[in-house]
């Protein structure tokens, strides 16, 4: 069972992964990425992992949804009802992914690797949980702060209106000037 | 601890959920021919008005579907049929009484992801017809996902936080004593809030709204009609259900037993839902978006903050 | 099921993405490549995981780095997007080469 689910994940994942760059429309495209992360979340679900499995079904759904806007917004050609290709160097990328497919795989193939250690506790979530939260507590904050700081970031490049455009010149006027009113009443 | 209920209860659930779903918009049905046309004048006046929507399904199914030109008819399916899988799997982990068809260890991350494939399902619906009105549809659901999703994952995280648990079960057995609605009011305001925004319903129906000839659904018909308005309301079923072992205390209650308890906890979140659609008037998205932000997000922080600090002193 | 399989699908993935990333023209479609190679290493830290050393949670500490970096990698990605294409109307990589010129 556990065997047949693993070759239908793996298979869809990397065929759908492959369709991403062969469908004309963008909303196909976006898609079927989502399709093969989905899939990818399936396999770490089938690897004991159900806590981080679920967790990417749920972040990749919402992160392609909001990608298919930015998609749509960006491409010449979102429907795909032109059908048009927007590729460069396509023989060179071939080969360098070839050869590093073959790398990769002959690493696999020929490594020693060591044989299994340990055995994984009955709840794997709350080993993670506890090691976010004590050895790893350095990595935790360190994602948080980067977090934060691709907040700050994506709003300040993707904005086109600072403080001074909201609030005069002088930043005294009590009411911003919004295009857009908030539901606050400000 | 609930049980794991038999094989069999993977067929009776979507059949229980329809049922619901059936009564609840028969129910608004009746509800809304009052308004329009005065009270029922008798018991078999409301009746007809309350088989109303299944009349609709009926008549969908039979006429003549309509097709858009070069509408992209595999996307525009694949959302309208995943509204209702969504909810149905999302349904999963729900518990009747005590028992659930199954209850994963990380029941409430589940739900919060199946309920997301929604985002996916709106917006696919949307774009699929070639129509402009569908498409504006299919993006203000988007806009209105950035706004109740934040909020939401954290009021649905306070009560994960208040039984040190994710599994479903054991977060309506913490709830023995005292109902989380209780001491985690504002959480349980959230969530019926977000419950009506991700079924896009009430006063957050903008995404298929009259506005825009129905937005996401303007295009629909047929079968793909029936599936995607018919998924909302499972949807909006599914999301009430879960209020009540989260916040409600589940199938915990005097002299009834557990099953009828959760059954009458549901029904009444249900129609607070379907009183409020008819007193609250509809909602820019982009007036809860800062809502969202602003107020409900430092809201629940707080909250979960409080229950956070309870919890570890007890 | 063994380690070499899961391994071998998580660099399929991985040279996919990669595939994608070197040949769009696109910022929005490279964005997918690395997307897809980032699903690549997601999938491989969970084999590892499971395979090799089970006992501790580094593996998975790893898979909620890949996929915190999936979402920055996105939001910046579409920031800059955002921002190049309001002050210069460009939206693929040739052109945004150009623009030192």
């Amino acid at each position: 069972m556990d065997v047949a689910v693993f070759w239908v994940l793996a298979v869809l994942a990397v065929v759908s992964g492959a369709m991403v760059f062969r469908f004309d429309s963008m909303a196909r495209a976006t898609f079927s990425l989502l399709t093969s992360l989905l899939c990818v979340g399936g396999l770490v679900v089938l690897l004991g992992l159900d806590y981080l499995g679920i967790v990417i079904v749920l972040m990749m759904t919402i992160e392609m949804a909001i990608m298919a806007v930015f998609m749509v917004m960006y491409m010449m050609n979102p429907a795909g009802l032109m059908p048009m290709t927007m590729m460069h160097n396509k023989r060179g990328a071939a080969v360098v992914c070839g050869l590093v497919f073959l790398l990769l795989a002959a690493g696999i193939l020929f490594a020693p690797w060591p044989a299994r250690r340990g055995k994984s506790s009955a709840d794997p979530t709350m080993e993670l949980g506890m090691s976010l939260m004590g050895p790893q507590m350095l990595t935790m904050m360190t994602l948080g702060m980067a977090l934060f700081a691709t907040i700050v970031a994506t709003v300040v490049l993707a904005t086109r209106r600072g403080r001074y455009d909201r609030l005069g010149d002088d930043l005294r006027a009590r009411r911003a000037d919004d295009p857009v009113r908030g539901g606050v009443g400000r | 601890m609930a049980d794991s209920a038999p094989l069999w209860a993977v067929f009776v659930l979507p059949v229980l959920l329809l049922v619901v779903a059936l009564v609840t918009a028969g129910f608004d049905a009746v509800l809304t021919a009052g308004a329009r046309g005065g009270r029922a004048g008798s018991v078999r006046e409301a009746a007809v008005r309350a088989a109303d929507p299944a009349r609709e399904v009926l008549r969908q199914l039979v006429q003549q579907p309509r097709r858009t030109r070069a509408s992209d008819v595999a996307l525009a399916r694949i959302g309208a049929a995943l509204l209702p899988v969504a909810a149905m799997l999302a349904a999963v982990v729900l518990p009747l009484g005590f028992r659930s068809v199954s209850d994963l260890p990380e029941g409430i991350v589940w739900f919060n992801a199946m309920e997301a494939l929604a985002w996916a399902a709106v917006w696919l619906a949307g774009w699929g017809p070639n129509s402009t009105l569908s498409l504006i549809g299919g993006y203000r659901f988007l806009a209105q996902g950035l706004a109740y999703e934040l909020p939401h994952m954290l009021a649905i995280t306070t009560a994960a936080l208040g039984a040190e648990s994710l599994r479903v079960g054991q977060v309506v057995d913490a709830q023995d004593g005292l109902w989380f609605a209780l001491w985690m009011p504002a959480a349980f305001g959230i969530y019926l809030l977000s419950a009506m925004a991700m079924a896009f319903w009430g006063p957050f129906d903008q995404p298929a709204g009259r506005d825009v000839a129905g937005g996401a659904a303007a295009e629909l018909s047929g079968a793909d009609r029936v599936l995607f308005l018919g998924g909302r309301w499972l949807l909006l079923v599914v999301a009430a259900a879960f209020s009540v072992p989260l916040f409600l205390g589940g199938g915990y209650g005097p002299w009834l037993p557990g099953w009828l308890w959760t059954v009458l906890k549901t029904g009444a979140v249900l129609a607070f839902l379907v009183w409020v659609r008819r007193r609250v008037p509809t909602v820019r998205m982009e007036r809860y978006v800062e809502l969202g932000w602003v107020v409900l997000t430092p809201l629940a922080i707080v909250q979960a903050l409080v229950v956070a600090v309870v919890v570890l002193n007890r | 099921m063994t380690l070499e399989l899961f391994l071998l699908s998580a660099a399929a993935l991985f040279c996919v993405g990669l595939f994608g990333a070197l040949t769009q023209q696109s910022i929005v479609m490279l964005m997918m490549g690395l997307e897809l190679m980032l699903g690549g290493v997601i999938l491989a830290a969970a084999a590892a995981w499971h395979y090799i050393a089970p006992a501790t949670a580094d593996g998975q500490v790893l898979i909620v780095l890949a996929v915190t970096a999936m979402a920055l990698e996105m939001a910046i990605g579409f920031a800059v997007v955002t921002a190049l294409f309001r002050a210069r109307e460009v939206d693929m990589t040739d052109m945004a080469a150009e623009l030192k010129e």
